[in-house]
């Protein structure tokens, strides 16, 4: 047969062309794992530069210029440079765990796309619990963090460690109960299943409560501003990678740059219909454009977050997730899934695969539910500020009150004099 | 066969996944120079010397949201299966869905009322 090996038959080209069919299995798996594991390393390059470029624009800036086109080779000067830096262990180190952990932070973020559907065809590993894989994988980063801050024997980078605990432990509860709704919706945990199930219309519309605790969540997950406290650097200098120099530090860099696009990537695809666009039934490899557009639009929104929102306090950062994301997070499972037997008992919850119309009932109805939450959760804000905006009113009034005492009568003063 | 593909190609992937930052890191050690000497090698902390052992012990605090996560990230890996067949399932799931996750609000309720949610 003369056929041309592409990457999609390429097992049964190497049948043919002598190798036995275990080990063709094997070396076109292994194929598909390099291509796919090599994506997110060439894209790490592109994103430092991007991030760079729209942090300068926003502070009014040109960002780097000088290093290739527009300099977009600065990154890749800044990756040889690093490689030519000392790399320094310090003395009091636990010399394996120190080296190990940039290795953990990378590979994780690394690991995290072998579950993207690129395409309607093109999939890493299409697995039936793909939105589980993910978080489990992306849960493995507070590990990271934590293993780096506790073998470097600084006590700056222990309290970045022991930001992590609380930080990153706490943002995941209320990540994890939004990506309940997606999967309660499509009735399956696989991400292309999840994708295709937004043919109609994408869940950011469906749930936009879910979508917006799902995006806060992640910027905290990924460290991001405002959420930056376990690297704050004006607080702990920068945290728990301070002692980490030359290529072990650029790991570091590069797998958090590279995790905050994975979670936009993530987002595109949960909430905004991953590949779905127009023509992509008839030419999938569209699908990976659309994907790509999404998720940078995702992305450049966050960076402008970055560029431009002061870092929460850690008391402030405790407050919002348990005391709101979290019962916000809860309260939006029990309104969907309300909403859902409601839908389904008057008819109007649209087919697997039917089109934009069809959904257009149930849309209207969760958006009312959801606008219905966000509503309530205003209020309820709108009362917390209230009551704490009295009670420093009160305060302040008080403290007034006995500096004018203190004024009128000195302590000490002869009296009757 | 599939599904085993699935697996095979996540497990190859692990492997993978650590080699390549592996690469670079060993590159280093080849391009990099390597002179070290006290001063270089002592702990950064802007130029105070430490005081003291690194390795302390945990404000309790941290230990309480660590266990408030523990109770919700249990409950919710048994909600997943829940969510997962919501579409099959009558209002006597929805009610049992309810109930299940009051349980996990009274315990949020239960910690913010014992004040453990305040960082002090």
């Amino acid at each position: 047969m003369d056929t041309v090996c592409s990457i999609n038959n390429l097992a049964r080209c190497l049948v043919e062309g002598g190798f036995s069919p275990d080990l063709a299995n094997l070396l076109t798996l292994l194929g598909g794992v390099v291509l796919v594991a090599t994506i997110p390393l060439v894209t790490v390059i592109f994103l430092i530069w991007i991030e760079r470029k729209v942090a300068a624009r926003v502070q009014d800036r040109i960002g780097p210029n000088r290093v290739g086109p527009v300099g977009l080779l600065q990154t890749v000067a800044d990756a040889l440079k690093m490689l030519t830096k000392e790399d320094i262990t310090p003395t009091g180190a636990d010399k394996f765990i120190y080296n190990l952990a940039p290795v953990i932070a990378f590979a994780t973020v690394i690991l995290m796309w072998a579950v993207v559907p690129f395409t309607p065809l093109h999939i890493g590993a299409d697995v039936g619990i793909g939105v589980l894989y993910f978080m489990a994988v992306a849960s493995i980063g507070t590990v990271k963090i934590m293993v780096a801050g506790w073998s470097s024997n600084n006590k700056y980078a222990l309290l970045g460690a022991f930001r992590t605990i609380a930080q990153l432990l706490s943002y995941e509860v209320p990540l994890v109960l939004s990506l309940l709704i997606p999967v309660m919706l499509a009735g399956t945990m696989s991400l292309q299943g999840i994708t295709e199930a937004q043919g109609g219309m994408w869940y950011l519309f469906i749930a936009p409560v879910a979508a917006f605790l799902f995006y806060v969540a992640n910027l905290a997950e990924t460290g991001r501003a405002p959420f930056d406290l376990l690297e704050a650097e004006s607080e702990i200098i920068a945290g728990y990678n301070i002692e980490y120099s030359g290529f072990k530090w650029g790991m570091f860099m590069a797998s958090e740059f590279l995790h905050a696009f994975t979670a936009a990537l993530f987002f595109a695809i949960i909430f905004m219909g991953g590949w779905w666009g127009p023509f992509v039934q008839e030419v999938p490899l569209l699908g990976a454009l659309y994907l790509v557009g999404k998720t940078a639009i995702v992305y450049v929104f966050g960076l402008v977050l970055r560029a431009t929102v002061p870092r929460v306090r850690i008391d402030q950062l405790m407050a919002l997730n348990w005391k709101f994301l979290v019962p916000l997070a809860i309260a939006n499972v029990l309104v969907i899934a309300f909403l859902i037997q409601v839908l389904k008992a008057l008819g109007l919850m649209p087919v697997p695969g039917s089109d934009i119309i069809a959904h257009l009932p149930m849309t209207v109805v969760m958006l009312l539910g959801n606008l219905a939450i966000i509503a309530v959760a205003m209020q309820v804000l709108r009362n917390q500020g209230r009551e704490e905006k009295m009670a420093q009113e009160a305060r302040t009034a008080a403290r007034q009150q006995r500096v004018v005492k203190e004024v009128r009568t000195p302590a000490g003063a002869p009296v009757g004099d | 066969m599939a599904l085993v593909n699935e697996w095979a190609y996540i497990g190859l992937f692990f492997a993978v996944a650590w080699i390549f930052p592996l690469l670079p890191i060993i590159g280093a050690r080849f391009l990099a120079p390597a002179k070290p000497n006290v001063i270089k090698q002592s702990t950064y902390e802007c130029g105070v010397e430490t005081v003291g052992d690194t390795w302390v012990q945990f404000k309790v605090q941290y230990y309480i949201y660590g266990l408030i996560f523990l109770v919700f990230d249990v409950e919710i890996i048994f909600l997943f299966p829940w969510a997962l067949a919501y579409n099959q399932l009558d209002f006597f799931g929805f009610a049992a869905g309810l109930l299940f996750i009051f349980f996990l609000f009274d315990a949020l309720v239960y910690a913010w009322r014992k004040d453990a949610l305040e960082w002090l």
